[in-house]
Parts: structure tokens; sequence; C-alpha cells
């Protein structure tokens, strides 16, 4: 039952009657199991809502991953199921303990533990021209750490963030946040789509970009 | 590959690294692995100017056979780096962040008085010098050339320095704030949650602390004026360094402080009793605040009075943990 906006590894399978997403890999967060496979919640995880959305993330499986604000490793550990080599950063360390108890067992997820808003700081670790950037930091000026981390990413690397209003600024309305946050992105990427999230996460938007 | 950007290091506060920054990836001088150690403090305490294709560089240079074993020793040498670096933040307690944001804040007072003196002395010898900090810091790089130059200048590389201990106090803040008190740094932001810590004398104290009283942490001549009988209530102490307060309109600074000291108490009580960030406290004074900045709107549009539910009311410190 493969779907091909889908990436390889990504599957949709059913758990107790219902199709859901679903990687292959050991549980991380006590999620619903059949075998090997393990639900891939989507209002848990942003990635996981914008696939669900049949957003075209860029994501085919095997790429190279840079993670920036992995938390416990929900999400990541299941990019790092149908993808490559994934660097995981994560700025909190009570989350990162957890993180680096999922990354234990995925041979080619790198936990580190930095602030995403200061890339010098893993730029001898993390290895250039990776194929994608996830972003998910609730931070404000999240335009700016995704403007700082495009170092990383290769010429026709694709950026997948998710925007959230309330980060920002909550005083003002979601659709103005996300009008300056995309303007401040434009000076870097292109943006090639907006879907909003907001069946999954209120208030948030999700974008996929890749450089300019 | 042009060097990455961090804006200058405004934001977040500069350390001192970014002169040291070079173009080695963190393998560079850990040649085999019997040292783990050396490795995974490579990889947590270096940097890089821009990134590149370690994983070729290290097969080219001989440190591994294939990237297929480079990644497979990275995996290795990052969860190890990731656990330590883990441990070593969280064994920070709330004690260690007192003594921090207290020698921040006397290294402040200290470099700014000194800076004064500095600026007072080299006025009369050195006519182009300025004011301040920046001042001292421009002064710290000239060339004395006789016994009282050098000691002006002399003093001017003091203050630099202090200031320069200040500002990685600071980074220090940032760094262990999240990790004593993850829902109170992320609320408050690190240097405010450590004030807020230091005057209650610890996480523990500040949790058992009613709301009212948070909200006034810092502004005790005022509060003790007030209960004397000679002063209006205090509407906020330290709080007001925090955007929520500072940013809303005077009519409103109350309801703000009031609101804000409600969820600082909550999460000085979840960061002490189980130390798990939670997402809902944060969304929860983000919808109230919302509602308290739209007061502001609505007063702009029809000037009619508002329902006297205003400052000045604040008063005791049984209000604030559950506002409406």
């Amino acid at each position: 039952m493969s779907d091909p906006t889908l990436p390889t590894g990504v599957e949709r399978r059913a758990f107790d009657g219902t199709s859901r997403l679903a990687t292959r890999g050991p549980p991380v967060y006590g999620e619903a199991t059949d075998g090997e496979w393990r639900a891939w919640d989507p209002t848990r995880s942003k990635l996981g809502g914008m696939l669900e959305l049949g957003v075209e993330t860029g994501f085919t499986g095997g790429e190279t991953v840079l993670y920036l604000g992995a938390a416990a490793g929900t999400t990541v550990s299941h990019v790092a199921d149908f993808a490559g080599p994934t660097y995981a950063v994560e700025f909190a360390p009570r989350p990162a303990r957890d993180l680096v108890a999922a990354a234990e067992p995925r041979e080619r997820l790198f936990p580190l533990l930095k602030d995403a808003r200061r890339p010098r700081t893993y730029a001898h670790v993390v290895e250039s021209d990776v194929d994608v950037i996830v972003q998910d930091v609730a931070t404000r000026g999240q335009a700016t750490v995704a403007n700082r981390n495009a170092a990383f990413l290769a010429d026709d690397g694709r950026l997948v963030l998710a925007i959230k209003a309330r980060s920002e600024d909550v005083t003002a309305d979601p659709e103005t946040v996300y009008a300056d946050v995309l303007a401040e992105l434009e000076t870097t990427y292109e943006v090639l789509e907006t879907t909003p999230l907001d069946r999954f996460h209120a208030d948030h938007l999700g974008v996929v970009a890749t450089p300019r | 590959m042009t060097d990455i950007d961090e804006g200058g290091g405004t934001n977040p506060p500069a350390v001192a690294s970014t002169a040291t920054d070079g173009d080695a990836g963190w393998f560079a001088g850990v040649t085999d692995d019997t040292d783990p150690e050396l490795a995974a403090n490579r990889v947590q305490t270096g940097s890089a100017s821009a990134p590149r294709d370690w994983p070729s560089i290290a097969v080219n240079e001989g440190i591994v056979d294939s990237q297929t074993a480079y990644y497979d020793r990275l995996h290795v040498v990052t969860t190890a780096a990731t656990r330590s670096a883990v441990r070593e933040r969280e064994r920070a307690d709330d004690q260690q962040l007192v003594h921090a944001v207290r020698a921040m804040d006397d290294c402040e007072r200290l470099a700014n008085e000194l800076a004064e003196r500095v600026a007072a002395w080299a006025g009369s010898r050195f006519p182009s010098s300025s004011p301040g900090i920046a001042g001292a810091r421009a002064l710290a790089t000239e060339d004395p050339t006789d016994e009282l130059d050098r000691r002006v200048v002399s003093l001017a590389t003091r203050v630099s320095e202090i200031a320069d201990e200040r500002d990685a106090l600071e980074a220090t803040i940032e760094q262990t704030a999240p990790a004593v008190a993850p829902n109170l740094a992320a609320m408050a932001g690190a240097t405010l949650a450590a004030r807020l810590i230091a005057l209650a004398g610890g996480l523990g104290s500040l949790a058992k602390k009613p709301a009212g009283t948070v909200q006034v942490l810092g502004a005790e001549d005022a509060l003790f004026a007030h209960l004397a009988g000679r002063a209006p209530s205090p509407k906020h102490g330290v709080i007001y360094t925090h955007e929520f307060v500072r940013g809303t309109r005077p009519d409103d600074r109350g309801s703000a402080a009031r609101a804000l000291a409600g969820k600082l108490a909550l999460a000085a009580r979840v960061d002490h009793y189980s130390g798990v960030y939670r997402e809902s406290l944060h969304d929860d004074l983000r919808d109230r605040m919302a509602t308290i900045r739209a007061r502001a709107r609505e007063d702009g549009k029809n000037s009619e009075s508002d329902e006297s539910d205003e400052n000045g009311e604040n008063s005791e410190e049984t209000r604030g943990g559950h506002d409406e």
C-alpha cells in the first residue's frame, strides 16, 4: 500500500482499523506499533502533519538531513527511520536526554546539544550540502534561524519549516506574522509552497523552500 | 564556501569563541579511537566558520577507511558527547544559577562604576576618549607612553575584562537556566528566571511563593511602604523587564503583571516538582496576554471607558493564580 507522494520508507498502514502514517524502527514515545512498523502521529509532529496533508516536502527517502529543534526526538526518530544520515540539533538538556535515547538504536541519527541560532558551534560536525533542513524551533526569529543555517543546504536542497505564529508575536494576527517571516525567509530562500497546518497544529504554517 | 553569519553575536549574547572558529572538522587531531573523551569534547566545544564535506575529508585524511566507518564513528561520538553534556548541564542546580546571576549583576555594576572613573580620568589625558564601557574598551587598545597613561589604560583594560566576564556569565546563565527551570526560563527568559530564583533564594522557595509575591519580587521597598500605609501597592517587581509587562500600555500593566506572575508561579512549581516542559502553560499565558492587549485596541475604537477591572486593585497576595 505505498503512496506515491510519500517518501520511500513511509507507508500508510492500518492500526486498529484506521489507516495511519508509519515508519520502520524501534518505538520512541509509546506510539502504536505493528510488527516493526510504528505509527507516526500527525498531531504530535509538524512534519507528520505536512506529509498527511500531502505537502511536497522533497523527501523521497535516504536523504542527508539537518533537523533543527529536535526536542525529545519524536519527529526526528521517524525521519531517521526513512532518511540517510540525520543530524539532530536540540538546545534544551532535558528533552535532549530523550533524544539521545531515541538516537542510540539508530545508527545514522546524530544527536547534538547545540543552539540552532549559533550554527558555527556545530559547523565542524554537520556536513555541507545536506539535502533537507527540517526546522521546528519555538523561538522568536524563526526566519533568522533558517537564514543562518542556509550554509548547510545543497543548492537544490529543501528547507521544510513549520512557522509557529505564537512564538513570534502573540498579539499580532497569525497572517501578519506569516507574511513577516516569509518576507525575511525570501532574502535567502525561494518559497515553493505554504500550507496551513491548523487541522493538526493551531496557528502553524508549513513552508517548503529552496535556496536562491 | 562563505562563512556563516551569526548576526554579529548580538542575539544571542556573544561568547568569545568566534575568534577561534577554524575550518577543521571535529575529528582534527583525534587520530585514533583510544580516547573517546577527546573526540566527544571536540564535538561539544569545537566550532567552524563554515560546514564542509566532513565525511570525504575524514576519508581523504585517512582518519577512517570509508564513509560508512565515518558515520559509525560519528554516531558513537555524538551520542557520547551529547549524553555527557546533558548530564553536566542537568547537574547544574538552582544555587549555581543564583551565584551566576548575582556575579553577573556585580560585574555589571562594577564595570559601569569603573568605566565612569576611567572616563573622568581619561578625559584629561586622551582628548578622543568617550564615556561608558565602549569608551573604556577603545581606550584599552591605546598605547600608553608614560606612567600615568599606563595606569589609565590598565584600568580601562580591567573594565573591558570585567565587562567580558559579565557577558560570559550571561551566556552561562542562558545555558544553565533551561536545565534548572525549563518552563520558567522559556516563559521569563533565562536572565529574569535566574533573577526570580535568586530573589526567592532558590527554586524550591520560589515554587512555594504565591503569585502575588512573585509579582512584586524585587519591589520590596515599595511593598513595605505600601503595607505601612505610605504608598500605593506596587504593580510589579523585576518582572517589569519582561516584554509582556513593559510592552503593554501603562493602563493595563497591572493586569499584565498579574497574569504573568500567575503563570510564572505555576511554571516555577512545575519546574520544581516535575521538571518537564509543559507547552499548555505557555499557550495559556499567550492567550491571556493577547486578550489584555486587545483592550488597548478596543479602547482606541470606542473610547467608552472600561469595566473597572483595571490597575490599582492588584493588591493582595491571594490574587493571581487564577486570573479569570
